[in-house]
């Protein structure tokens, strides 16, 4: 692994409620290169509270507590909110799931994109526009200033994942966190999507948090995985070395992945071993 | 799943069974909901106000003749009129010489009076038009909710006055008069709550056994439209009573000598700089009345919502 | 930098014409159930008028009238007709603004109208824009504060306006600024030394005055309009204010914020900016109702302040027995109802780009 942009150690996310307090994620720890880190697990394992967590984003009154979370040279445990402000968007960004709900509907997707330069270079109208445009041709979209002047319910899946895709990277971030960022997309358009994000990061030699639910996805298009159940990690493995994964739920998604020439009923389902919610020994993923 | 590792300090015994996330049953879990609902409920310390109010008032109007003597609040003693508040007259007295207290305290019953006419009658008219139009659908629905939106973009208070000055000045015009422009709303409600109903199994279960539709109506999807219509209606209240006060204010509504909060501000009106006390204090007898509906609406509002959201 | 040059015309023309083509559809749609409306709106003026009371020509004329006047007035109501026929005789004197004449004032109804509107406009419009101008940002303030202590202020002060009889609440007013306190003028529009000082042009005084240059008479105006004003408008800011932080809890919620905020804005920008650029569009429609249920919370006010407009024309007609004038007073206050809506369903077209491409 080259330089470590990101680390990650004990990361604790609590969300306290009615009926005690919910610990959504723990000791979860990792780091991450300029390389394209898998996250998969089931939904609610915990994988998008890890990484809202990482950008500062658990709103109030979630509470992150890690033993260190550091990006690049900065401290993020010892950060306040301004302090995240600066960081988000300029040195890590975010993709989300759906398009449809991520953008802001009335405001047009150019503006949006532009939004994004002028708050973190204090740019100007024109040089917000210029850079905007050309990012909007970055991610391969053929009419820029047709697309730019359009409202976010006037685009396609694809078309608005592309938008957003430029949104977040416009002000150069070093890592992009994609949160499911094709589950909401039609299955012709996901290999587009990820392959544009994957030549926008390579290009630009970020590290890539992928989330997802889909190990099939996350294992062939990653170089490691992390996998999550219950709000740890059970499992780090190399994605061509998946078929030595030891841990029985990693095994059971493996085992669940469809198949050529299998029906989709015939499924295996899931075992749950009830031991595995059990608090596993702190720090699994430091070393790595 | 109360032992879960994920979960620290979760209750156990009783509350705990009521609390349990993955209740066994049916029965638990709705208990469940109802006990999380009187939780909040409870915890809500404006919402308990409101719920004191408006026991107090129900309690005051039943049992008037205990809290004030009936005499003082209707015969006219002219050498006391106008009296300061004392002893004797905790309010004062009106330029008729009648104890305010003891009128503010039967008033409450002129009150709850109009109230339970105008929700007596506006609940099945309501229910009548949005359970049919949302259960059939197609001409049905477009025409009845073609006649609830024309009531619906009347202005309330004026067009009760309308009526009421068709109508003659009297409570029971007022009531009519309110609940001709009250219905609307609960229409509307009934018809979306039957909407979302309509294709639940249980009602094509009772279709299949050849009920008939106004069975299914009466018997399977009213009962379910219920809880959200009177929850609006508590959350209504508050306006009916404005409205039935205003129009008192007017002299549109209850007629003397009946002790109608809003008729007892307007002849205060007069005697407002020396005297203030007339007017005043049946006006805050309104505020706080109309208050307490809406703090305790609000308060079950929040439950509704949180229950279903 | 010198691509502000390729600015929007090349997307622009076509836009618009699609755009006014849309809108002129859905113009045409709103006036077809507008027109419904109106014709339910007139039906149930008309029963007001001339069916429910037993004695129709005896509710217009009063009962100190003549012999030759009652009868002259059952011919002119049409009263030997059949009732459908006499509804629609009634519907085409309404869209003439043949109101009738009025019993109290022996003007036609209408040009009564007419007169005393501008009064209640100046009142109620004063009020909205308290109500608005202090109500959004209130009820942001709250929705962000979301069950802190803001939120709770806010909470229960738009409820404490919600439970408040405005009659009641203007007479306290009145009681405590104007006798006790001396810091406003007291009921009336004006102090009778300013009357008809200013040439009418609005109808409006505060106006009225300012386009004259008479100052002074300006500031007594205000004085007079402010106690009113305020308190109609703390009631609408109620309104105002609790929708608005309800539609922002619910755009707060959206997945636009998280996205916005991870781009690195800042939550104030991403509240007012974004969160309430959406709201607005939702607002329109209620800042429209809050504009109808001002005029007639008028009708209180105006008695209780002895404001000389529609509110206390009508209420006063109530009790001359004017039924003419109070039917249309009704007939004017759904129409303006009526139109509010049409105007509100026109701008939100306007404003919601998801709106305008449904069409
Ligand atoms: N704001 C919140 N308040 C309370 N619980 C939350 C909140 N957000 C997420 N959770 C809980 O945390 C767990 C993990 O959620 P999430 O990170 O969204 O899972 P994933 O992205 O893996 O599907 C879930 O059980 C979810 O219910
Ligand atoms: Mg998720």
């Amino acid at each position: 692994m080259t330089e470590t942009l990101l680390s990650v150690r004990n990361l604790r996310v609590v969300y306290p409620g009615d009926d005690g307090d919910f610990r959504a994620v723990r000791n979860v720890s990792f780091k991450l290169g300029r390389e394209r880190l898998g996250i998969v697990g089931e939904s609610g394992s915990g994988k998008s509270t890890t990484g809202r967590a990482i950008m500062g984003l658990i709103a109030k009154p979630g509470r992150v507590e890690a033993d260190e979370l550091r990006l690049g040279d900065s401290d993020l445990t010892a950060l306040d909110e301004a302090g995240f402000r600066r960081l988000r968007g300029k040195r890590i960004a975010m993709v989300l799931q759906d398009p449809k709900f991520s953008l802001d509907p009335v405001m047009s997707v150019g503006k949006q994109i532009a939004e994004t330069h002028r708050h973190h270079f204090r740019s100007s109208k024109a040089e917000a526009r210029k850079a905007a445009l050309e990012m909007l041709e970055a991610v391969h979209i053929r009419d820029p200033e047709r697309v730019y002047h359009q409202y976010p319910h006037q685009l396609s899946g694809g078309m608005g994942q592309r938008v957003m895709i430029a949104m977040m990277l416009i002000a150069g971030p070093d890592i992009l966190i994609a949160d499911e960022p094709t589950s909401a997309l039609d299955v012709s358009v996901q290999q587009q999507v990820l392959a544009i994000m994957d030549e926008m990061v390579k290009s630009r030699g970020m590290g890539l948090i992928l989330i997802s639910h889909n190990l099939h996805l996350v294992s062939s298009f990653c170089d490691r995985v992390l996998v999550m159940y219950a709000g740890q990690i059970v499992e780090v493995c190399d994605a061509g070395k998946l078929h030595e994964a030891q841990h029985p739920y990693t095994r059971g998604l493996l085992a669940a992945l469809p198949e050529l020439g299998r029906r989709r009923d015939e499924l295996p389902q899931l075992q749950r071993d009830p031991a595995w919610l059990a608090d596993l020994p702190a720090a699994l993923g430091a070393a790595t | 799943m109360s032992n879960s590792p994920l979960r620290t300090g979760a209750p156990t015994g009783w509350r705990g069974w009521l609390l349990e996330p993955a209740p066994l049953s049916r029965g638990q879990a709705r208990l469940g909901r109802w006990y999380r609902g009187w939780l909040g409920f409870r915890r809500n310390g404006p919402a308990m106000t409101g719920l004191i109010i408006v026991s107090a008032l129900v309690l005051v109007a039943i049992c008037a003749p205990l809290f004030a003597n009936h005499d003082l609040a209707f015969t006219q003693v002219l050498e006391d009129r106008l009296q300061d508040m004392s002893w004797a007259h905790p309010f004062g007295t009106d330029e008729l010489g009648r104890d305010i207290y003891a009128r503010v305290v039967f008033g409450s019953r002129v009150t709850l009076t109009i109230v339970g006419l105008v929700s007596i009658i506006v609940l099945p008219v309501g229910l009548c038009i949005g359970l049919p139009a949302g259960y059939f659908g197609g001409w049905i629905d477009s025409v009845l909710m073609r006649i609830t939106d024309i009531f619906l973009a009347f202005p309330r208070l004026v067009l009760a006055l309308a009526f009421a000055a068709a109508l003659g000045p009297g409570i029971e015009n007022a009531v009519i008069a309110i609940s001709l422009t009250a219905w609307p709303p609960y229409a509307r409600l009934a018809r979306a709550e039957t909407m979302t109903r309509r294709h639940a199994e249980f009602i094509e279960a009772a279709q299949l056994q050849g009920a008939s539709s106004f069975r299914i109506l009466l018997t399977q999807i009213m009962p379910l439209c219920l809880p959200s219509v009177i929850i609006r209606l508590t959350l209504d209240m508050a306006g009916i009573i404005l409205t039935a006060a205003g129009l008192g204010f007017l002299g549109l509504g209850a007629q003397p000598p009946l002790p109608e909060w809003g008729a007892m501000v307007s002849t205060g009106r007069a005697v407002l700089l020396d005297q203030w006390w007339v007017a005043t204090i049946p006006g805050m007898a309104i505020f706080l009345v109309s208050l307490g509906f809406n703090l305790l609406g609000d308060g079950l509002r929040d439950i509704s919502e949180a229950r279903s959201g | 930098m010198s691509a502000v040059t390729a600015e929007t015309p090349i997307a622009a023309p076509n836009g618009w014409v699609r755009r006014f083509a849309g809108l002129v559809r859905q113009v045409a749609g709103l006036l077809g159930s507008v027109s419904l409306t109106f014709l339910g709106l007139t039906c149930v003026t008309f029963v007001i008028g001339r069916v429910i009371p037993i004695d129709p020509v005896l509710a217009v004329v009063g009962d100190k009238a003549t012999r030759s006047t009652y009868e002259r007035v059952f011919k002119e109501m049409n009263l030997d007709r059949p009732i459908y026929e006499q509804y629609f005789i009634y519907l085409k004197k309404i869209l003439h603004g043949e109101f009738g004449t009025s019993l109290m004032t022996a003007h036609p109804v209408l040009s009564d109208l007419l007169r005393v509107f501008p009064a209640t406009l100046e009142l109620s419009v004063s009020a909205l824009i308290v109500g608005v101008c202090l109500g959004i940002p209130l009820g942001v303030v709250a929705a962000t504060h979301n069950g802190r202590w803001p939120d709770q202020v806010v909470r229960y002060g738009s409820l404490l306006g919600y439970s408040m009889p405005v009659f009641w609440l203007g007479l306290v007013g009145l009681l405590i600024f104007y006798a006790k306190l001396g810091w406003v003028e007291g009921p009336g529009r004006i102090d009778i030394s300013f009357d008809d000082l200013v040439p009418t042009v609005t109808g409006m005084i505060t106006i009225d005055s300012l386009i004259a240059g008479e100052y002074e008479t300006f500031w007594n105006a205000i004085s007079h309009l402010i106690l009113p004003g305020s308190i109609l408008g703390y009631l609408s800011l109620a309104y105002v204010a609790r929708m608005t932080r309800s539609f922002m809890l619910t755009q707060l919620r959206q997945e636009y914020v998280l996205a916005t905020l991870a781009k690195g804005l800042s939550p104030f920008r991403v509240v007012w900016v974004h969160a309430l650029g959406n709201v607005w569009v939702q607002l329109i429609t209620v800042i429209a109702l809050t504009f109808g249920s001002l005029l007639e919370g008028a009708v209180l006010t105006e008695t209780v302040f002895a404001w000389p407009g529609l509110g206390l024309y009508m209420k006063n007609s109530l009790f001359a027995a004017d039924l003419n004038a109070v039917v249309g007073g009704t007939v004017l206050i759904g129409v303006i109802y009526i139109i509010l809506n049409m105007v509100s369903d026109v701008i939100y077209t306007l404003v919601d780009p998801r709106a305008r491409a449904r069409k």
